[in-house]
């Protein structure tokens, strides 16, 4: 792991896996310190980010580098079951490129449990891991204008759901109702880094 | 009769904006607020709110608004052209409006962004904890239109009667003190690419500062790399495949995908978010 720089109030913790990446964020979120105004979890990086002129950043080094990250993330994950309709423009595609059924593929993301890595591109929008090998599949080579709220769709490692509609490139597989964003919910994000999700099929 | 202003005219973009609601990046939301936070506490100051308390940004003036009861304003920023009922009334000194007076805001010849507090802040309803509106997120009260009606809070404090404030200066030219990394090694000698002149371009909004100049190289070993998608903060410099660095202000995207070059110091950014397009910019990279 290395500790980079990131302006005079910040660092980049700088990871070996995503799973490191992982044990790196639940250890300085369960820390709880109070100097820290961001932790931002990336792909193999974690942001952190303290208040200005205070010590929250050396107190969190501290933390990490004395942390067992080898052993549970501290608390049990949360577990988020989405229901998905499995009609997505590009299932068929998706199956052709793996070589299997579009009932397989649906199979496939249905039996699989996966865990919000982090975040970004959009509010709510969660970047979810563990998803089956023979769906890791490239981007779109021409990403889509517009990709409608709730598109459940796949992308590389990761599996996710747009909160809302926008331009996107990932290959769609489906869409469910629910809603992945509110600012004005007490818990504004249906997913958070850490939880565990289930995509059920129904209809 | 209720607290309230009534939206007369917009000017180009004008919106609401407090301190913003840093501490949501992990779940994808940007912190938002005043791009020149020192404008918006001094123009809280003069009124008698607290500094936080929500405003009004105005991107290069043009606003109006018509006070439905007495309250006290005050407009910061660059120096600007202010009148109430057609009457001159003057920048960065308290205002006060009698109900049905109406509040103009000129355009600023120098800067972008003026503030307009009034005593008890606009009480829009706050989501996450602030009442800026994001404009990546379209999150926080939507742009203003005419016709729209904002209501205010409670006069909380007594307006600061400074009479001498001072509006900043809007130089041509910034020197901007940056503190390279996290991503500088991808760049061959970071710190003197990032030293020359560069210039601001049309393309800037709240998301980010866009500057044109000799395009970023990296080095042969990171020439055409990938990097995972990694946190991004306000001050970050991005530097996309095509070189040309982008400053990240406040609206910006919690997660990025290209290296970050160096990051602005934060007492930098406020003069940033004052830059129009054209104006000569110095990244001045210190240990």
């Amino acid at each position: 792991m290395r500790w980079l720089r990131y302006g005079p109030d910040a660092a980049l913790v700088e990871c070996e896996s995503l799973a490191e990446m992982s044990a790196v964020r639940a250890a300085v979120v369960a820390a709880g310190l109070p100097d820290l105004v961001e932790v931002v979890p990336g792909a193999r990086t974690v942001l952190i980010a303290a208040r200005p002129g205070s010590t929250g950043l050396a107190e969190a080094r501290r933390f990490v580098e004395s942390a067992d990250l080898d052993g549970g993330n501290g608390g049990e994950p949360r577990e988020i079951t989405i229901d998905v309709r499995y009609d997505g423009e590009d299932l068929d595609l998706v199956a052709r490129t793996a070589g299997i059924t579009a009932a397989e593929v649906v199979e496939l993301h249905t039996g699989a449990t996966y865990t919000v890595a982090f975040t970004g591109f959009a509010p709510g929008f969660g970047y979810l891991t563990g998803l089956p090998e023979p769906l890791r599949q490239s981007r779109l080579d021409t990403p889509r204008t517009r990709v409608p709220a709730g598109s459940v769709a796949i992308a590389g490692e990761f599996t996710g759901v747009y909160p809302r509609s926008s331009p996107g490139g990932w290959r769609l597989l489906g869409h469910t109702d629910a809603v992945l964003f509110d600012s004005r919910a007490e818990r504004p994000a249906l997913l958070a880094p850490g939880d565990r999700v289930r995509f059920r099929r129904i209809g | 009769m209720s607290r309230a202003l009534e939206v007369v005219a917009t000017g180009p973009l004008a919106l609401v904006q407090d301190l913003g609601r840093p501490g949501h990046a992990h779940l994808g939301v940007p912190p938002s607020g005043a791009l020149d936070v020192p404008a918006l506490r001094l123009a809280n100051r003069l009124v008698g709110n607290p500094e936080g308390a929500a405003g009004i940004e105005s991107l290069l003036g043009g606003l109006t608004v018509t006070a439905r009861a007495s309250c006290t304003v005050a407009v910061t920023g660059p120096p600007v052209a202010v009148a109430v009922d057609g009457r001159p009334a003057g920048s960065h000194v308290p205002v006060h409006l009698a109900a049905g007076q109406a509040l103009s805001i000129g355009r600023p010849d120098t800067g972008l962004r003026c503030y307009l507090a009034v005593s008890g802040g606009i009480d829009a309803e706050p989501e996450l904890g602030s009442r800026s509106r994001d404009v990546l997120s379209e999150i926080g009260p939507p742009p203003l239109e005419p016709g729209a009606v904002l209501p205010l809070g409670a006069p909380a404090g007594i307006p600061d009667g400074a009479d001498t404030v001072t509006a900043p200066p809007n130089p041509p030219e910034l020197v901007v003190p940056v503190v390279l990394g996290p991503r500088d090694d991808w760049f061959g000698d970071a710190a003197h690419q990032l030293s020359v002149p560069w210039t601001v371009t049309s393309e800037s909004n709240r998301v980010g500062l866009r500057v044109d100049g000799p395009a970023l190289r990296r080095t042969d070993a990171r020439e055409g790399e990938e990097l995972p998608s990694e946190g991004v903060i306000t001050g970050a410099i991005q530097v996309p495949p095509n070189g040309l660095p982008v400053v990240f202000l406040a609206d910006h995207p919690t997660t990025g995908g290209y290296p970050v070059i160096a990051v602005v110091v934060p007492r930098a950014l406020p003069a940033l978010a004052q830059a129009r397009p054209g104006t000569t910019i110095r990244f001045r990279p210190y240990a």
